[in-house]
């Protein structure tokens, strides 16, 4: 059977008013003020750090970003673990909020489709988390101005794109796991303390968990050198069901030029190599490709879910 | 002839083992108000969720203005207005913004919603608290907002489910008006309420639900009669007579129940008031008043339910 008109009609409407939601709420303002000390917190670090110990780097800025000092993380690391938080804080109430407000049956009584609800408010958290990296980007390059003197190389900034277009993508996984739970979940409440607990599990816990799958998976044979290999992969494998791990491996490759794997390496693979020489952008984004894929892959998986569930669900309120 | 807007056949709505909807047939013409009435559970917000396309029926099917709002919905959703009981806005955005919102989902130009609005807000006497936020509104005015909205649509039919619940009687007074008003304006209503007053005031045609079925579909006065009440009540004030004994010789006199010195209160299933004239005449009393009362809502459908729906 085929519906009449675009399943997408009504979609930008609802995105740029959920976006519009979002920039005038309280807890956006809260958690982004968050987000915004701490990183500026960690970029001056960084700064402190680079001009101590580095005379000369052709990627300096993205330094910026990676370089740590104790005892506040790197910019992309304590990206990596606020981002979901604030993903989550956008969206944990996105379908069920509908329902407790009762605008969900005069919302799907307008002449448009199901799916234009689910997209736009996935949408209006997505720009809104893009327009926020972008901002928060564009605050710390001008801090590495200001501080270090130097303008942002070409690579710097294509690299820097990639990033952000990544952490874009793990953003997205953590808004699209929110609105599924907020699709299952009636109550926001408690839909936001499971979206959090999945968080908790994934972000803290699964560094633990996987090295302790991997042993029982794939235990040590004593008498087998190639068994620690095996044990090592299959715990990297596990690692890699946390989007956390997948964004901390992309992480790693963009904005350091002279990481060639994100596994083990064996000698005759870097035969040749120039120790330290930089890698092609190109060559760096096809290393970390199916990690990137992978994000993807969660996100559309995870909204899927919340699409099906939300397509079925009964409208009463 | 008038069109039929509202056209469900066989429609059924079944959860599992248990039948929401078993299987009812309705039929509204255009302009007509059709009151659904029925306890809770009785099937009412299925059914009306059914035609609007929010549930999709178990079996049989709904036509408004000869298309189907599973296969053809956008084109149901603009001709349809919904006002759920307590209609829920959106609190942070003013009452002029939510509207506003609602017509670009609607897809109605810039232009000519801003005209659409404010005609609506001033017809629901809601112009003045426009630029408010929702969130200040008290349940009555959010109600309004929601008739509002469907001003503001044009649409050419509304499903009111329950708008007056949790009115207080100034706003269930004003929200009937607005309704009338939309009557008036040649929209077909189909409104669900508890409040019998509120049904008798401005339907047509009211339709009785109990279990899942349509017990009974037509006017008042019909229901009136087919539960054996008698659709017409006269007020009978007379002297030198006892119109309990000479009353019941009229024909179409179902009962005659006297009052204080001198009242009866006459049902019957037709106008008696020529008959009751000439009895109370012939038997040399004085007549006073004879007055025609219409069949009361809430004893029709009180009985209706003791009697017919309890017996079966």
């Amino acid at each position: 059977m085929r519906r009449e008109g675009s399943p997408f009609k009504g979609t930008a409407t609802i995105a740029f008013k959920e976006a519009a939601d979002h920039m005038t709420s309280a807890r956006m303002h809260l958690i982004m003020l968050l987000v915004l000390l701490t990183a500026i917190a960690a970029v001056y670090g960084a700064i402190g750090r680079i001009t101590e110990t580095t005379a000369e780097d052709p990627f300096l800025f993205l330094k910026l970003l990676t370089e740590a000092r104790e005892p506040l993380p790197s910019f992309a690391a304590l990206l990596g673990f606020l981002l979901p938080l604030v993903a989550i804080a956008l969206v944990f109430d996105a379908v069920n909020g509908e329902y407790a407000r009762r605008t969900m049956s005069r919302l799907l009584a307008q002449p448009i489709y199901r799916d234009a609800v689910l997209f736009g408010k996935f949408l209006g958290g997505l720009l809104v988390i893009a327009i926020a990296l972008l901002t928060l980007w564009l605050l710390m390059t001008g801090l590495g101005i200001l501080f270090l003197g130097l303008p942002p190389s070409a690579a710097d900034i294509v690299r820097g794109v990639a990033y952000l277009a990544a952490t874009l993508a793990y953003a997205g996984v953590w808004l699209a796991l929110a609105i599924a739970f907020s699709t299952l979940i009636r109550s926001p409440a408690t839909s936001a303390l499971a979206a959090l607990s999945v968080w908790l599990v994934l972000a803290v816990f699964w560094d633990m968990i996987a090295p302790l799958l991997a042993s029982v998976l794939a235990p040590i044979d004593p008498l087998d050198p190639m068994t620690v290999v095996t044990q090592f992969e299959t715990q990297q494998a596990v690692s890699r069901f946390s989007p956390q791990t997948l964004y901390g491996e992309i992480t790693g490759m963009l904005l350091n030029p002279a990481a060639r794997s994100v596994g083990p390496l064996f000698f005759d693979q870097v035969q040749g190599a120039i120790a330290g020489a930089p890698l092609p952008t190109l060559q760096s984004l096809l290393v970390v490709w199916p990690q990137l894929a992978g994000l993807v892959a969660a996100m559309i998986l995870l909204f899927t879910l919340a699409y099906v569930v939300f397509q079925r669900q009964e409208v009463r309120a | 002839m008038s069109t039929t807007v509202i056209e469900a056949k066989g429609l059924m709505k079944r959860y599992g083992s248990t039948v929401a909807v078993a299987g009812i047939d309705l039929s509204v013409r255009a302009g007509e108000v059709v009151g659904l009435l029925g306890p809770n559970g009785a099937g009412k917000t299925t059914t009306i969720l059914m035609l609007l396309g929010l549930t999709e029926p178990t079996e049989g099917s709904v036509r408004i203005l000869g298309k189907d709002p599973l296969r053809q919905p956008l084109e149901v959703k603009r001709e349809v207005g919904y006002l759920p009981d307590a209609v829920g806005f959106y609190d942070s955005m003013s009452g002029r913004e939510n509207l506003a919102y609602t017509a670009r989902l609607a897809g109605i130009s810039a232009e000519l919603a801003r005209e659409s609005i404010a005609a609506a807000l001033d017809k629901a006497r809601l112009a003045e608290v426009a630029d408010r936020h929702v969130g200040t509104y008290s349940r009555g005015m959010r109600q309004r907002l929601g008739v509002a909205e469907l001003l503001m649509r044009k649409c050419s039919v509304a499903i009111l489910d329950e708008p007056t619940s949790g009115l207080d009687p100034q706003s269930t007074q004003e929200l009937l008006e607005l309704i009338q008003a939309l009557s008036r304006d040649g929209m077909t209503i189909l409104l669900s309420s508890h409040m019998l007053n509120v049904v008798q005031t401005v339907c047509d045609r009211i339709a009785l639900f109990s279990n899942g079925k349509i017990g009974f579909l037509g006017t008042i006065e019909e229901l009136a009669d087919k539960i054996g009440g008698g659709a017409f009540i006269i007020d009978v004030e007379a002297d030198g007579i006892d119109l309990s004994e000479i009353g019941t010789s009229a024909k179409g006199v179902k009962s005659i129940v006297a009052g204080r010195q001198g009242h009866w209160l006459v049902e019957a299933e037709r106008d008696v008031r020529p008959e009751l004239a000439r009895l109370v005449v012939d038997a040399g009393g004085s007549l006073k008043n004879l007055d025609l009362r219409r069949a009361r809502l809430d004893q029709a459908y009180n009985r209706y339910f003791r009697e017919v729906v309890h017996e079966a």
